[in-house]
């Protein structure tokens, strides 16, 4: 399954190849730098930074205040000066006060200056829920960056490609945010909170190049191949979506997005216009949610190869509950609801 | 509201809320008496390597070097030489006659928008002249004396006015916004006070690669008050980064007082106090203040002393831009009872003080800078005006929102120039 066949890997979780993909960078080119809140000395609360401070040095990899605007603000700053800031938001759920510098600033910067300064940074940040984070540590806001022109929305399923990804990323001299599915960090999640969490370290895609790859963005996975159904998907609800169809005895095509913009358009209408039918799963709030974007472009573009109404599957229009967390997340009943509807005729 | 909400909770005096009001609205007599002028030598000059701390009193004073016979005092007299003085007088006087010519034009209908910087020369040009070269501006949107002061060509600022087919930005933004890189000047964005935190970033940057460059940043007293503000001022605190803050203070935000962002309570410069950053309070309508407390700040922050915050004190002579009217919020004739002057005529007098300036060469300057305006208008009007015509090619809409265009933008694209050629036929081209 690499693109980029390499001789040392190494088994590695969404963490330790996000680590790595940091490491590397910082190695190869010296204007990269990593920054954010607790990512230092102490290495960042979900460890992703861990190590690269002691191994780079202080001014290249660094706390800073807890004020998102400010950080990114300052990276735009870094980014007119010739750097390559990676900075961390520590949840998604605390983009917002960086917003403006975000879609008013780093998103146009390329545009309103016509190539006099570019804004190379990539906003890695952890979001979704499944670990009773409460509703301000388990938000999926991938449309509210999807809707700004001028950002790359990226969004990993497994350690092979966190790591190729967000090299692409951190190398594109676009700003990309980059959405790391929290609950997948330490391994793939089935959509069973009751069950066991099964490592990385058994699932294929944990078996990562030491050194430097890189997956370009703008292109999705095909990760099962299927004939009754296309599913699209991305992050941890890839996962899912796999574990449904496989215990249902689904013929179903499940497409990993990887990259929410630029789409992978192509591999989409070829698939769906193969199997006729589409499912969209998506853990954020249902209105106005990545899905309604898919759902249109599906519509649009396969209307005559379609057999069954596009259906999505999606969180619920409310704030992630905190004790009705498993009530809100998109889980098996949800899906497999959703997949007979759209088989029945 | 329910009822119970609206009983008061107790027999205690009622609360009451302040909302600010300005001293005086049209038909007012404005009178200033009362606003404190310092002796032009009262306020001592600290070195630059001294604590914020034990400079707190300069937060609260202000910085002078002109007194109002046009004599140069003090400690903080930078002791400019004729020619540099010289230099300084023909900047803010270019800037004050593009202003007057593009006011115009935009009454003409040439173009959409203008914002004039009249009475505030000083706090860009005095301030550029102070910095080196290669340090970076990022401007609000009244800094057209830093392209001035560092010579960027005046036809590129008016063919960004015109959003004509010389504009460089291709015509996308608003006129005004300029962007000049080569010239140390970050693209203006519009949106206020988001360059704060954004040359803090450029500071840091260049403090990480050991360069001696440092970056300057402007904004005005009334968007002093947005979060970006206080986000720039943590961060340049937390990393001592190389960066100058200059506060504008020119009393109004389009038609709210310097009250609506807290200066009823302290002065701007004191939002440094809080920070434990150096903070100087500086007649903004002085033009050696301005160089002096910019030199000051400069070479602070080129030593690894860290940040300062600049208020410049001055008045907004006009009208926030060509679309306000401030007669409608104050006294028509607020600006010429500001007992500071004019940083033009103030400059003026000091050179003829000293016997290096007089009357004829000063009109006779005043014909020359019309004259190269007015020169310049017309070969950049042979580029075209706003509304007259199309100056761009219709595919640059798309061009630039990334490096490469992905496909859905190549479709849109393809959709806009379908609308365009059913618009105007096929062989339409750009005039």
């Amino acid at each position: 399954m690499p693109e980029s066949p390499s001789a040392d890997t190494k088994t590695m979780n969404m963490i330790e190849a996000i680590n790595s993909a940091m490491d590397i960078m910082l190695g190869r080119d010296p204007n990269t730098v990593v920054m954010g809140e607790d990512v230092g000395y102490f290495g960042g609360v979900f460890r992703a930074t861990a190590g690269l401070q002691k191994k780079h040095g202080k001014t290249r990899v660094f706390d800073t205040p807890i004020n998102e605007c400010g950080i990114i603000g300052v990276a735009v700053g870094m980014g007119a000066y010739g750097l390559r800031p990676v900075p961390e938001i520590q949840f998604a759920d605390y983009i917002y006060p960086g917003l403006d510098q975000l879609v008013s600033e780093a998103a146009r910067l390329r545009y309103r200056s016509a190539n006099d300064f570019i804004c190379p940074m990539t906003v890695r940040t952890p979001f979704g829920g499944g670990i009773f984070g409460g509703q301000t540590h388990s938000q999926s806001p991938e449309s509210i960056m999807t809707h700004i022109c001028g950002v790359k929305t990226v969004i990993p399923s497994n350690p092979y490609d966190a790591k190729g990804l967000l090299i692409a990323a951190i190398e594109d001299n676009d700003p990309v945010v980059f959405l790391e599915p929290k609950r997948i960090y330490n391994g793939p999640f089935s959509g069973y909170y009751d069950r066991p969490v099964e490592p990385w370290s058994k699932h294929d895609a944990s078996a990562v190049p030491e050194g430097y790859y890189r997956i370009d963005l703008g292109k999705a996975a095909r990760v099962r191949e299927g004939e009754a159904v296309t599913v699209l998907a991305y992050g941890t609800m890839v996962h899912v979506a796999k574990t449904i169809v496989e215990e249902r005895g689904i013929d179903a095509e499940i497409l990993d997005l990887r990259t929410l913009l630029p789409l992978d358009i192509d591999a989409i209408e070829t698939s769906v216009k193969k199997t006729g039918r589409c499912l969209i799963i998506h853990e954020a709030t249902r209105t106005s949610g990545f899905g309604a974007e898919l759902a249109a472009l599906v519509q649009e573009r396969c209307f005559y190869h379609l057999e069954a109404p596009v259906e999505r599957v999606t969180g619920f229009d409310t704030p992630y509950p905190h004790s009705l967390e498993w009530a809100y997340f998109p889980g098996p009943v949800r899906i497999t609801t959703a997949l007979e509807k759209i088989l029945k005729d | 509201m329910p009822e119970s909400h609206r009983r008061p909770a107790s027999n205690l005096p009622p609360l009451s809320l302040h909302i600010p009001e300005p001293r005086y609205r049209p038909g007012d007599t404005p009178d200033f008496g009362d606003v404190a002028v310092p002796a032009v030598d009262a306020t001592p000059r600290p070195s630059e390597a001294t604590k914020p701390d034990a400079m707190r009193d300069l937060c609260y004073g202000l910085v002078r070097v002109l007194d109002f016979d046009g004599i140069a005092k003090g400690p903080w007299d930078p002791k400019l030489s004729a020619e540099r003085l010289r230099a300084m007088l023909r900047y803010m006087m270019l800037v004050r006659a593009f202003d007057g010519r593009m006011f115009r034009a935009q009454r003409q209908g040439k173009t959409s928008f203008y914002m004039k910087c009249t009475g505030e020369e000083a706090t860009s040009v005095a301030s550029t002249m102070a910095l080196d070269r290669g340090d970076m501006c990022f401007p609000s949107y009244r800094q057209q004396g830093i392209l001035i002061t560092r010579d960027y060509p005046l036809i590129q600022m008016m063919n960004q006015i015109y959003s004509n087919r010389g504009d460089h930005l291709l015509g996308r933004q608003l006129p005004i916004m300029y962007s000049a890189p080569e010239h140390g000047f970050f693209s203006v964005s519009g949106n206020l006070a988001t360059q704060y935190p954004q040359a803090v970033g450029w500071a840091m940057a260049s403090a990480s690669k050991g360069d001696s460059r440092i970056a300057t940043v402007w904004c005005g007293e009334g968007s002093s008050a947005e979060g970006d503000f206080h986000s720039a001022l943590t961060f340049a605190t937390v990393y001592n980064a190389p960066v100058i803050f200059n506060v504008v203070n020119n009393q109004w935000a389009i038609s709210s007082f310097s009250g609506f962002a807290g200066g009823e309570r302290t002065t701007f410069a004191a939002r440094a106090v809080g920070y434990g950053i150096a903070g100087l309070r500086v007649d903004g309508n002085d033009p050696l203040a301005v160089y002096a407390a910019t030199q000051w700040a400069a070479d602070r922050a080129r030593t690894n002393n860290g940040p300062t915050l600049i208020e410049h004190f001055t008045y907004r002579s006009e009208g926030h831009s060509t679309s306000d009217d401030p007669s409608a919020y104050r006294p028509a004739d607020e600006a010429t009872a500001w007992p500071f002057g004019d940083p033009i005529a103030r400059l003026r007098q000091h050179l003829e003080t000293l016997g290096e300036w007089d009357a004829d060469r000063h009109d006779a300057q005043a014909i020359e800078l019309e004259e190269l305006i007015k020169t310049t208008q017309k070969q950049s009007e042979k580029l075209g005006i706003l509304g007259h015509g199309m100056h761009q090619p219709f595919e640059t809409m798309f061009q630039d929102v990334f490096e490469e265009m992905p496909w859905h933008l190549k479709e849109q694209c393809d959709q806009m120039l379908a609308e365009q050629e059913a618009k105007f036929g096929p062989n339409w081209k750009p005039e």
